[in-house]
């Protein structure tokens, strides 16, 4: 397994709060991911996985509580903001751009590396051209790394959901992340495609150092890849450690099972 | 760059068109067959209006200010995903701005008699200006609601061209247009150069084409740009968009100012070519017509925008000399069915709904196809 580093956590989230009018999403959860660390949430549905991630990246906004990515209070930060100093993530209903290529998908992550002006675009000026292909180099490395060259100059929306799902993690890892959001990336995916996503989620911590807070509800996926796993319920953190410690934790399985079935359960886990 | 591509398509035997480069990839000719037959086409639209008849060569002039003004709609429209019914008041804006800064003082309307080095690029600068003023307005709203609202936007258009009397000349009345004198040589005279007598329409058509061409190229340059891809982006999904780091704000106000610029050199130069200019011109008919381009033509292309103007342009004067062989159809109050004016007006109607339905990629979609038919052909997968 990968050494954690001893440094600052890249985000460490302290008492975050978030209602909707009466109903509470997220009640005084804390957590921090080390640099390198694959961080899973895990609950049942409308645990509060999702209202995590959306207040990390600033589509909402919690009422209490902070939230530091790198030393910076992010809460209150515009999305565009948000991720322009590091935090990509990957949406679990697919929102790629599907009248373009796979090309021009990636090249859109990097955005915020291509600063020419109107102008120099009119002119398509030698800097444009010189900002377009190094920026270009870096995209078609990813469709390597991602395995999609065959894909490359097809518009996305032709293209099946498993390689749709790959291109939006390049999108993500094309912004150059410090840290990387995923939110059900193996969701609707059968058991190869699932085996594909695994290998690329570990090929990115192991390659490109990356930090990924995950949410999924594949169990065998998130027991197998995270080096930590948070468990919520109802909005509120219930267990957090390991994948063994958790699987063994009573809350958990409570929370998974229900009261009367937690005593079968822990028999075939 | 010929030195190593020569050495490339030698290794590459039996694939000769392989791309070597991004450069050469993302370049506007990325075939060598497609930058000879623009170089081709460029060539015999050089040579055409010397032997063409007068009335065809104002004809193929006006096909080039509706291709502008088309490519400068469909950066919005087709790229940014802003349908916007506006365009004719832009035109509009950017006549009067012409005719204003370039015309003459005459019967009471204010005339400045600037050269055309001035009022050619302010033509285009005072709309995307007025554009720009009226982005943060425009751009709260979208689809349906942006099309109503630039629908307004000629309506009051029109309402003021009609009173600014000293501007436009009133309703019903009008004014002449600028006059095209650029670094004081007229481009709407007759001109004798090295020894040849060249007509006035001639020469416009020649100063037209070149603006045309340098408009067309920017284009095609800004859609393959960060720019272009960010428009596509904020028409495909606008929350994604953001979350990549593109404004929404500042990219649809940039759509608009640019589509407005191109709008105002078309207008500009239509007035020129319409001869008198009447606040009546800029209504909401003309936007129709340059909605009519880009959707005959194919939405989010630069060739199809053109392919629309030449279609729009061209399709009146067509149904105009093929009806009176068609017996039951006359001219205007010659009787019969139909006159030419109405059934211009179906044939319009009926081609807009049958692209929309059969082919939403437009003309440059058929195109394609029948491209990618003889590409394969005799083979058809």
């Amino acid at each position: 397994m990968v050494e954690l580093s001893a440094d600052a956590p890249v985000i460490s989230l302290d008492g975050i709060s978030l209602s909707f009018g009466g109903t509470q999403a997220v009640r005084d959860v804390s957590f921090s991911v080390n640099t390198g660390e694959l961080f899973a949430v895990i609950g049942p549905n409308g645990a509060g996985k999702t209202s995590i991630f959306n207040c990390i990246s600033g589509v909402y906004r919690p009422q209490k509580g902070s939230i530091k990515f790198l030393g910076e209070e992010i809460i209150g930060q515009s999305p565009e903001h948000i991720a322009r100093i590091g935090v990509a993530r990957m949406f679990q209903n697919i929102e790629l751009f599907d009248n373009l290529t796979v090309v021009d998908n990636l090249m859109l992550g990097r955005t915020q590396y291509l600063t020419y002006s109107v102008a120099s675009a009119l002119l398509y000026s030698r800097k444009a051209r010189r900002q377009e292909i190094a920026n270009r180099e870096i995209v078609e490395g990813l469709i390597d790394f991602l395995d999609i060259e065959a894909y490359r100059a097809f518009p996305v929306g032709m293209l099946p959901y498993g390689v749709k799902k790959r291109v939006e993690l390049g999108r993500a890892l094309a912004m150059d992340p410090k840290l990387l959001l995923l939110d059900e990336p193996v969701a609707g995916m059968n058991v190869e495609e699932t085996e594909d996503m695994a290998r690329f989620i570990l090929d990115v911590r192991a390659e490109m150092g990356i930090s990924m807070i995950l949410v999924e509800h594949d169990m065998g996926l998130v027991m197998d890849l995270a080096d930590r796993v948070l468990v919520l319920d109802f909005g509120e953190r219930i267990a957090l450690g390991t994948p063994a410690e958790v699987q063994r934790d009573p809350k958990v399985i409570r929370a998974y099972l229900g009261e009367d079935l937690s005593e079968a359960a822990k028999e075939t886990t | 760059m010929s030195n190593a591509t020569a050495s490339s398509h030698r290794t590459t035997r039996g694939r000769p068109q392989l791309f070597t480069s991004y450069a050469q990839e993302t370049a506007i000719f990325n075939t060598r067959v497609k930058r000879n037959w623009v170089l081709v086409g460029i060539l015999v639209m050089i040579v055409l209006p010397f032997f063409m008849q007068r009335d065809m060569v104002a004809l193929i002039t006006t096909v080039f200010i509706f291709a502008i003004g088309g490519i400068g709609l469909n950066l919005l429209t087709g790229y940014a995903g802003q349908v916007s019914l506006g365009q004719a008041f832009f035109l509009g804006v950017g006549a009067y701005t012409a005719a204003v800064l370039g015309g003459e003082s005459r019967s009471g309307v204010i005339g400045l008699g600037w050269d055309m080095a001035i009022w050619l690029p302010l033509a285009g600068l005072v709309p995307a200006l007025i554009a720009l003023v009226l982005a943060p307005l425009a751009m709260r709203v979208r689809g349906l609601y942006l099309a109503i609202l630039t629908l307004g936007l000629v309506f009051i258009g029109e309402h003021i061209f009609k009173e600014a009397k000293p501007i436009t000349g009133g309703a019903g009345v009008g004014r002449a247009p600028a006059d095209p004198v650029f670094l004081g040589f007229d481009l709407f005279a007759n001109q004798t150069i090295l020894g040849y007598r060249i007509d006035r329409f001639t020469i416009f058509y020649l100063a037209c084409f070149v603006i045309f061409v340098v408009m067309a190229f920017a284009a095609k340059n800004f859609a393959r740009s960060r720019f272009g891809r960010s428009f596509a982006a904020v028409r495909d999904r606008d929350i994604a968009a953001e979350v990549m780091g593109v404004s929404l704000l500042r990219t649809k106000t940039l759509a608009f100012v640019i589509s407005s610029f191109y709008a105002g050199i078309a207008g500009a130069l239509l007035s020129i070519v319409i001869g008198r200019i009447s606040p009546e011109t800029w209504n909401i008919f003309l936007s129709i017509d340059f909605l009519a381009v880009i959707f005959i033509g194919g939405l989010a292309t630069i060739s199809g925008s053109i392919m629309g103007a030449i279609f729009v342009v061209l399709l009146p004067k067509l149904v105009n000399a093929l009806t009176p062989l068609i017996p039951g159809f006359g001219g205007v109050g010659e009787g019969g069915i139909l006159n030419v004016f109405e059934l211009q007006s179906i044939i319009f109607g009926l081609l807009i709904i049958l692209f929309l339905i059969l082919e939403p990629r437009g003309l440059y979609g058929l195109w394609l196809r029948l491209r990618n038919y003889f590409k394969a052909w005799p083979f058809s997968y």
